[in-house]
């Protein structure tokens, strides 16, 4: 037995090594070209990962990133111990949680309402408006909500004055903020989130379809029974990519709209690490703070992966 | 699809239900499209006119004052022809890297792919960090160098499953061997062969990667001091931005004539800054519909 086992092990360890070594003579120009890609992500990706270590060291410039002193969790230490600190992964959390709250079931329900009516004009026209805001940039997304908020010449506080209302500086208060943020990505990714939706529905068996309409079933039944669980492998992948992301989620448009007057809510970690490391070339100690970030982000995903798989059954990994 | 001209008559109830799901796309669209026409329209109205708040759905007065405040500004053009540049080298580094890695890790018998494909996988979870990136593109002496906006994006790993996809289900296997069979090298079947029949991925791919491109300030903000340098989304930045009234300066005094006109400007920087994504868009939404689905065919 155990013999036998050792010579099946040596077999696939001699067609491991003549696989590859036939690969190689067959695709050798193909590893070539794949040089230059590899070494992309080593240089971009890898070594960044590696120099993360700077968290733990006292990085300058002259002794880099190997040669400089080790000093443990001082960074950690010294970011917990400011009360900032809480102030930062609480913004940090509710702006997210809120996000993911609006803009995750927003692009199911388009992509339900858009599937129950008929091809033409009308649901060609909704897709096309719907998806048009998505390619639209940060920085001009960004405009248009200091325009059309301006406490001056906006035009939402022409109109509330038009009613008898007192002008709003929506942009200049905390308890804004968020809301500010979350509807305006809404507005500009609800439609473009939902075409993978509309691709999965277009993928349910139409003798389904058929089946509930002999049954009886209202449309609402329809969607219920029919449509929500022929998507819901879909919705699952797509929550647990959106949990996956919630700590990076729209930092470049968070940062863009700060002012000094709704920074009690704007200030997130990443723009904290920003202003921290790149403004005020405190190296280690916003790359101690942005790999905090990055680890609750990992642990996030690994336990909504892990409620999926058991709940559903579908999983990333 | 589901609409049905068929035997069974809907009921009162699915009517209503229908009407509502009307109802809700039409707000839905109207919602959408309001701050873009009114954006459209302000641009083209008066400069009084806007600062007044007279403008709300169509233009009022129509001027091209805006327009031409916008085209005597030679930051925007310069940043304008900056953004062209880059999205044009960008885009072109971009989808050759992404070809030649992902072609590869298309075909069966090339040993090693999965480990490739873990070995940018893994990039997706863990992440460096802002701060660690900064320096790496630092130490590469590339800070203030258009390199700086290049290089360091010129991948992602979302459009290398893509393409791999696109390989897999397209190129099929036989071809790679009749043509070696015929003595033809790796490089030249994906020179003459390949590329050729890819016409479709490599029109997402540069799509994908040239509005990217063309949108991102972020990079170019922290890596770029010369002004010289910029890309247009960062001088909109200066403009739109970092200049106009966010809220903190309020009643700031002015000069009103000069105020209105800048004010007037913005609207008109939106318009030209989004010409170039608008032209293209009716074929990126086809292209990045698909896109998509293709990357979700298989994780």
């Amino acid at each position: 037995m155990d013999q036998s086992l050792d010579q099946s092990k040596e077999i696939k360890k001699v067609t491991q090594w003549h696989l590859a070594k036939r690969s190689f003579q067959r695709h050798w120009q193909l590893y070539i070209l794949m040089i230059l890609p590899v070494l992309y992500f080593i240089i971009f990706k890898y070594v960044p990962m590696l120099g993360a270590v700077i968290a733990f060291k006292d990085y300058n410039v002259v002794q880099g990133i190997i040669e400089s002193p080790w000093v443990g969790w001082k960074h950690f230490e010294n970011f917990f111990n400011n009360p900032v600190a809480w102030d930062l992964i609480k913004n940090t959390l509710f702006l997210s949680l809120y996000q993911l709250a609006v803009t995750f079931p927003l692009p199911i329900l388009l992509a339900l309402a858009l599937n129950e009516i008929r091809d033409g004009i009308f649901k060609r026209s909704v897709q096309m408006f719907t998806y048009a805001p998505y390619f639209i940039s940060t920085v001009v997304i960004v405009s248009m909500i200091i325009l059309i908020l301006s406490p001056r010449s906006g035009i939402v506080n022409t109109l509330l004055e038009a009613i008898g209302l007192d002008a709003v500086n929506f942009l200049g208060q905390a308890s804004m903020f968020r809301d500010i943020f979350v509807w305006s990505d809404a507005w500009q990714i609800t439609g473009y989130s939902a075409i993978i939706y509309l691709a999965a529905l277009a993928g349910v068996d139409k003798q389904q379809y058929e089946a509930a309409k002999i049954d009886g079933a209202t449309r609402l039944q329809k969607i219920w029974n029919v449509d929500i669980p022929a998507i819901m492998p879909t919705i699952v992948i797509i929550l647990i990519l959106s949990v996956g992301n919630l700590m990076a989620i729209g930092f470049e448009k968070v940062y863009l709209l700060q002012n000094p007057l709704n920074l009690g809510t704007s200030e997130i970690l990443q723009t904290y690490v920003y202003k921290m490391g790149i403004i005020n070339a405190d190296f280690s100690f916003a790359t101690a703070v942005g790999l905090f970030n990055s680890i609750i982000n990992l642990i996030l995903l690994i336990i909504v992966n892990a409620i999926a798989k058991k709940v559903s059954g579908n999983g990333l990994w | 699809m589901s609409s049905k001209n068929g035997t069974i008559k809907e009921s009162s109830n699915d009517r209503v239900f229908l009407t509502l799901i009307y109802i809700f796309l039409s707000i839905l669209m109207i919602v959408i499209l309001y701050p873009l026409v009114y954006i459209v329209s302000a641009s083209i109205s008066s400069p009084e006119a806007v600062t007044s708040g007279q403008v709300w759905l169509w233009p009022v007065d129509f001027s091209l004052e805006g327009y031409i405040e916008v085209f005597n500004n030679s930051d925007v053009i310069r940043g304008f022809r900056n953004s062209i540049l880059y999205t044009i080298g960008y885009t072109l580094i971009a989808v050759f890297l992404t070809v030649i890695f992902a072609y590869p890790l298309s075909r069966k018998n090339f040993y090693g792919k999965t480990f490739f494909m873990i070995f940018i996988l893994i990039t997706m979870l863990f992440y460096g960090g802002l701060i660690p990136e900064y320096l790496v593109v630092q130490q590469l002496g590339m800070l203030d160098t258009p390199w700086a906006i290049l290089i360091p994006k010129a991948m992602a790993v979302w459009q290398i499953i893509i393409a791999r996809t696109f390989f897999y289900t397209s190129i099929p296997e036989e071809l790679v061997e009749a043509s070696e069979m015929d003595g033809c090298s790796s490089i030249r079947f994906l020179w003459h062969v390949v590329l050729p029949l890819s016409k479709p991925i490599i029109a997402v791919l540069a799509l994908m990667y040239a509005v990217f491109q063309w949108n991102s300030y972020f990079d170019a903000m922290i890596f770029l001091r010369t002004e010289e340098l910029f890309p247009l989304q960062l001088e909109l930045r200066e403009i739109l931005i970092t200049q106009s009234e966010s809220g903190a300066n309020q009643d700031i005094a002015e000069q009103q004539k000069r105020q209105q006109l800048a004010n007037l400007m913005q609207y008109s920087l939106i318009v030209v800054s989004s010409i170039p994504v608008l032209i293209i868009y009716p074929f990126a939404q086809k292209y990045f519909v698909k896109g998509m689905l293709l990357g979700s065919v298989k994780g």
